[in-house]
């Protein structure tokens, strides 16, 4: 993924307004006076949320001058799951490294299994 | 529980893991150099390493290869800059199944009460590199990539 692509979405999941905008569309089209409702917002500071957001590929806007609902667009935010994956698996490979390093260092001393049962 | 660290700060060639073993660092040292103990434990669970060749000398080389469950094998190969019994180790290293792209690893070992303190610094040629191998944790992003492959392949 280009990284000023991943710029644009980052920067648009940054602020919890546009998440909860997200999170809202989750749920069905919304427009921008149904999503302008649970924010003590008015509806040009509610747009320029929803430019950022279309900016950055998250959502899509209805043709419809008037009417123009915005829905969820999921590709984005399944490219930044993608790339957080990588990372994960990453780190998850170091653990499983070290970790089976003191299975070793533990049978090459002699100790029990740490969730072994009995007393000593 | 463990405490892994790994750092990777934007923009540079580096990865830095730390991590500490509740073992004496002459044990531990002997994990990473010792033919017959690297092959008990190195590499991903559920996989069987071979080691090939291993001699902690400067300018002695090493060679695993780590055959996983479902058949498929990764060479990794390198050759020893430096072995300091028991607190260092640096040598290069190379996935053969993404050749020429070799980082140079330093391991060091400090002891304290019995357990050991293990800081093992890799420097990649270039920075894409370094993201290349913290984004698709290289082995297993390669074997995943070559099976979806022969999955794509067998449909035809």
């Amino acid at each position: 993924m280009r990284s000023d692509r991943l710029n644009d979405i980052f920067a648009a999941l940054a602020d919890p307004t546009r998440r909860a905008i997200l999170a809202r569309l989750t749920a069905g089209e919304a427009t921008v006076t149904e999503l302008a409702e649970p924010f003590a917002m008015s509806l040009p500071a509610v747009s320029k949320h929803l430019k950022v957001l279309e900016r950055a590929g998250l959502i899509a806007r209805g043709r419809e001058a008037q009417w123009r609902p915005c829905r969820l667009e999921a590709d984005p935010l399944k490219e930044v799951a993608d790339w957080v994956e990588g990372y994960r698996r990453f780190w998850e490979q170091s653990q499983e490294r070290y970790d089976r390093l003191d299975d070793y260092l533990r049978q090459a001393q002699g100790k029990e299994e740490p969730d072994d049962q009995t007393t000593p | 529980m463990s405490d892994l660290k790994v750092v990777a700060d934007p923009g540079t060639h580096e990865i830095v893991i730390t991590r500490t073993f509740d073992a004496p660092r002459d044990l531990v040292f002997k994990a990473f150099t010792d033919p017959e103990a690297v092959a008990q434990w190195w590499g991903l669970r559920g996989s069987e390493t071979t080691v090939d060749e291993l001699e902690a000398r400067p300018g002695g080389r090493w060679r695993f290869v780590q055959r996983s469950g479902n058949g498929g094998e990764e060479g990794f190969h390198g050759v020893y800059h430096d072995a300091v019994a028991p607190e260092r180790i640096v040598y290069t290293f190379e996935y053969e199944g993404m050749p020429g792209h070799v980082l140079l690893e330093t391991i060091t070992f400090a002891e304290q009460d019995g357990r050991t303190h293990m800081t093992d610094r890799s420097v990649f040629q270039s920075v894409a590199d370094r993201d290349g191998m913290l984004q698709s944790g290289m082995e297993s992003g390669a074997a995943e990539s070559m099976d979806r492959l022969e999955e794509h392949l067998a449909k035809g």
